[in-house]
């Protein structure tokens, strides 16, 4: 018999009806005749897909530290446990071969990579920052401005003032990133001085 | 239109699916014969970078044939305005509106203006036929968008484009309502935003905004693209979009009144007046005890932006490749292969000293040094590629196109050594604080002083691990005094020191409360005494029937689920569609808030003022506008109140078939031209040698430049490397077969693809020539798969070229020529 899902849940709902009333087998039975799922004892955790602006929930199972499934989270209004490819193959984001697992370094002029400590890779990072920000700093800069000119009309004049910014460092992403985290991040970059800042949102 | 939400937002499908199944119709117009088409009861096929035409033939149709929504329009919009007699429209000027300047490429908008009364209010005509009146003046000039005409520019034949007008026009009863569904396919034009205002003006007309069903949506690429661009990741807005300071905003005050808009209409709620409040709580946020009356609230502590400086993507790679920076973040992006001429993005980062990227995998940005054409010894810029932390190895918010924001929670620890977004914030923070602090340097001041109170500090002073929930708050905002209102008496509290603050109505100018961003204020908030973090809350109640479910998690602002929602509803406060209602007004049912008889139902209203009807305290429902009315005629936008079709700056046509004398949009900034520019910004229209139009899209087992999704080996099993679909006629015409390997080339670059040959494209008739038009994926790059079977970017052909009121790239309609590799 060719079954969809939905054909199925409607049985298997039927079923459930029926044995109330003795005409067929308990539901618990034919529970225990299925496999044991591999959830079974796991800790279910939810997130929000990390793909498109939909913002499907997902279901994390997790044992012993492992991601050993996700799925979606039926409880969603917005997906109602349903998944697009993308969405479906967030178990694999976490079981990965590809991702990185430590900070690296390419020296000037270097053909390969050489892995770093983070403390390091962090201390170097701020210096360069310092450093940068210390030599591209502009406290005035001159803009042109429209003035009122002593005969009433509008004249281009340019004048001299207070910015304040670090014009040697810019700064792209992340819109992938969490809201509290961007909220960390537009605060520090602005604390440095930067405005070259942009994201995903502008292409 | 511009976008196919069945390939790239799926799940959103499922609802547009639901939809149909209860009646509802389904119009798709887009080059190509995408998933969303195949499900649509009408599809019509366009040139791509026509849009305008199109929606122009539209918005003719609807007035000619009277299938406008007139109360709406009379009594929501400004289409009784009378505007300035000088000002004048493309039929008059041969496709300029009044006040445009060659030389700067920009429009003096003195003549784009309403005629004002002795109240300073704009005279209006409610009989829409005043000739100076904005409606009058919509229709003049659409009425040079005939059918023939915009069959002819379009490609799309007549029949079709009637049965379209048709059909979308019927929208336009108080119990039939629109909505419309875009994406890239929309602003990654030259003419991107008035794309989007063309449809709007269509949605107005209609009376399709604040609708339940309605609106304009955004369906936004990334999922926190949303939060991010809330959160003012952008050169030209800080949190919750209060415009970044410019140089001659020389104190708070300053900026106040150029960003403070007024207006004289007294039933307008001008809510941005309320500017103050928000740029001096942010202030209080960043700077704390800090930032005081008598130091301007640390105001000089932001950097500003010179007067006229535009610091976005483009701007930003060109000064990157003319030398300009020395340090750069990538921070989860790859922009060697996600932004337009993916090439001179790559050279551009090789004349960089210094940069850090910070992803979950190597990519094209961090290894540019050895990418095609790179050779590594000859390259000085160091990297330092930092590994983070995945979505679910974390916890926060993101907020999605529904302006929906929802919690998510860690499930496992971050893999290796990867650190979570946060704490690298967090590290570098801490790192460049101390040497400023030891050593001295350029103004420390705003370094050193901002606030970090994000949880227990080490022995050095450092913060062990951001807590997300500190960071929440503080986005949310805090009473720093008892704060009291004192216009009634006695003076009632509003709020308790030390307390978070429960909505943005109650935000302080003086410095009496803090907040991060203002949108979000009332998200993490005292309820009935108890602190609740509503972006976690998972209630599944639906009391409207609408599908609203306003206790699923939290959407800014208040909760709100549909914006400008006292637009569906009559003067009187009852239902455009009775039985659809959003909201109602219920005349006399107490209000808690002021103890009188009247208050809305429904969704969170728009302003708990009573509706219009009411003299006295009636309010017009567009709150965000100081006119208290939406705009149909728009002097905001840098190239006309009203959209105006323009070729994309690569067309296979000579001239535009609108106005001889503009091809192109004249606003645009050109980075390349006659008079010179940089060879790598080259482009090439109605030239033989690239003689297909193009358009970049997405597929649905990819995403973005297909970091994330070509390191998922099932996802990249699906699709393994980038393909070019093309027309069988063409295919025929060029003898390539379904699976050859072709090279696509533009003027500025060439990448190989494999051909797809397919029925989803025709051979289009435009201005009477046969026009073939192609596409393909943008989700490749060269570093992964190592071998180099996926291909590279798409984008190693788009141009640069950007939209001139945002800048966006156009990605969308550019020409390329393709032949058998």
């Amino acid at each position: 018999m060719d079954l969809s899902r939905r054909d199925f849940l409607k049985i298997t709902g039927g079923t459930a009806i029926a044995s109330t009333v003795g005409l067929a087998v308990e539901a618990r039975e034919a529970d225990a005749s299925t496999t044991t799922l591999r959830t079974k004892g796991a800790k279910a955790t939810t997130t929000i897909c990390p793909y498109c602006s939909v913002g499907c929930s997902i279901i994390v199972h997790t044992k012993d530290g492992k991601v050993i499934n996700t799925e979606g989270d039926p409880e969603s209004p917005i997906n109602e446990g349903t998944l697009c490819p993308k969405g479906a193959s967030l178990y694999e984001l976490a079981n990965n071969p590809y991702r990185l697992k430590a900070p690296l370094y390419r020296a000037p002029g270097a053909t390969e990579w050489k892995e770093v400590e983070w403390d390091w890779a962090l201390d170097q990072i701020a210096r360069r920052v310092k450093a940068t920000r210390d030599k591209t700093f502009k406290a005035t800069a001159i803009s042109k401005i429209k003035e009122k000119g002593p005969d009433g009309k509008e004249v281009e004049t340019e004048k001299e003032f207070v910015v304040n910014r670090c014009d040697g460092i810019a700064h792209v992403g992340s819109a992938a990133m969490d809201n509290e985290e961007c909220y960390l991040m537009q605060k520090l970059l602005r604390s440095w001085g930067l405005v070259w800042i942009e994201h995903q949102a502008r292409i | 239109m511009g976008g196919n939400p069945a390939a790239n937002h799926p799940v959103s499908f499922k609802w547009i699916m639901k939809a149909k199944e209860r009646g509802a119709k389904m119009i798709v117009v887009d080059p190509r014969f995408t998933q969303s088409a195949a499900k649509a009861d009408v599809y019509a096929q366009i040139r791509s970078g026509t849009d305008i035409a199109f929606l122009g033939g539209m918005i003719k149709y609807i007035i000619d044939n009277n299938l406008y929504f007139r109360e709406y329009v009379v009594n929501y919009t400004d289409a009784p305005f009378l505007v300035n007699d000088d000002f004048k429209m493309p039929g008059e000027l041969d496709g300029l509106f009044s006040g445009y300047d060659e030389k700067t490429r920009k429009y003096d908008k003195a003549t784009w203006t309403f005629q004002l009364d002795e109240k300073g209010l704009p005279k209006r005509d409610n009989t829409l036929k005043d000739p100076r009146c904005v409606f009058q003046l919509l229709k003049k000039h659409y009425s040079r968008y005939t059918l023939d005409k915009v069959s002819a520019v379009t490609g799309t034949p007549k029949e079709k484009l009637i049965e379209v007008y048709k059909l979308y026009g019927s929208t336009g009863k108080p119990n039939r309502v629109g909505t419309e569904l875009y994406a890239m396919g929309w602003t990654q034009h030259t003419v991107g935003t008035q794309n989007i205002r063309a449809m709007a003006i269509i949605q107005l007309l209609l009376g399709n905004i604040g609708m339940p069903g309605g609106g304009m949506n955004a369906l936004r690429g990334e999922s926190n693209v949303q939060g991010s661009t809330d959160y003012g990741l952008l050169f030209h807005i800080l949190p919750g979009y209060n415009p970044t300071p410019t140089a001659s905003l020389v104190n708070l005050q300053a900026y106040i009144d150029k960003f403070t808009p007024k207006t004289k209409e007294p039933r307008s709620v001008n809510w941005l007046s309320n500017r103050p409040k928000y740029i001096t709580s942010y202030l209080k946020a960043l700077y704390g005890d800090k930032a005081t009356k008598s130091n301007d609230f640390c105001y000089s502590y932001l950097p500003k932006l010179d007067e006229g400086m535009n610091a976005s993507w483009l701007n930003l790679f060109d000064s990157m490749y003319k030398g300009k920076f020395e340090g750069f973040f990538a921070w989860g992006q790859n922009p060697a292969c996600s932004g337009a001429n993916a090439n001179k993005t790559r050279k551009a980062l090789a004349r960089l000293k210094w940069m850090v990227n910070v992803n979950l995998w190597e990519n094209e940005t961090s290894t540019f040094w050895k990418g095609p054409g790179m050779d590594p010894k000859e390259i000085q810029t160091e990297v330092f590629l930092l590994p983070c932390a995945a979505s679910f190895e974390k916890e926060g918010s993101i907020t999605n196109s529904s302006r929906l924001a929802q919690w998510r929670y860690k499930a496992v620890e971050p893999l290796g050594k990867a650190m979570p977004d946060a704490e690298i914030i967090n590290e570098l923070y801490f790192r460049v604080k101390r040497l400023y602090q030891k050593e001295g340097g350029k103004f420390p001041e705003p370094i050193i002083h901002l606030t970090w109170n994000y949880g227990e500090k080490d022995k050095d002073g450092k913060i062990k691990h951001i807590d997300i929930h500190a960071v929440a708050k503080e986005i949310n905002g805090y009473y720093l005094e008892d704060i009291y209102d004192t216009k009634v008496t006695p003076p009632k509290l509003i709020g308790k020191e030390g307390e978070l603050i429960n909505g943005f109505p109650n935000l302080q100018a003086d410095g009496t409360t803090s907040c991060g961003n203002w949108l979000y204020c009332g998200s993490y908030a005292h309820v009935d005494g108890k602190v609740v973090n509503k972006l976690a809350k998972r209630g599944k109640d639906d009391p409207t029937g609408l599908g609203l479910y306003p206790n699923w998690a939290w959407s800014w602002p208040l909760n709100r689920k549909i914006i400008y929602n006292r637009a569906s509803v009559d003067q009187k406060g009852n239902p455009w569609d009775p039985n659809r209602p959003l909201l109602k007004w219920n005349p006399t049912k107490e209000n808690p808030a002021t103890g009188k008889p009247g208050m809305w139902e429904g969704d969170v209203p728009d302003g708990p003022a009573p509706p219009l009807a009411d003299e006295k305290a009636g309010k017009l429902p567009f709150i965000m506008k100081p006119l208290g009315v939406a705009s149909l005629f728009g002097p905001g936008l840098a190239d006309g109140p009203f959209p105006e079709h323009y070729e994309p700056l690569e067309c296979p046509l000579q001239e535009n078939p609108f106005s001889k004398k503009h091809r192109i949009n004249p606003t645009i900034k050109l980075f390349y031209s006659k008079e010179g520019g940089l060879p790598e910004d080259i482009f090439l229209s109605c030239d033989v040698r690239y003689p297909y139009v193009c358009s970049t899209y997405r597929v649905t087992e990819h995403w973005q430049t297909g970091v994330m999704t070509r390191h998922t080996p099932w996802l990249l099993e699906l699709q393994p490397q980038v393909f070019v679909e093309i027309s069988r006629e063409l295919a025929a015409e060029k003898n390539i077969k379904n699976g050859d390997k072709v090279i696509v080339s533009s003027a500025r670059g060439k990448i190989w693809a494999i051909a797809n040959v397919t029925d989803r494209l025709k051979p289009i008739k435009v201005m009477n020539s046969t026009i073939h038009q192609v596409g393909l994926p943008y989700h490749y790059g060269w570093k992964f798969p190592v071998d180099g079977s996926g291909g590279d970017s798409a984008n190693i052909l788009t141009p640069t070229i950007g939209d001139p009121n945002t800048m966006i790239p156009e990605s969308k309609a550019f020409m390329v020529n393709i032949e058998k590799a």
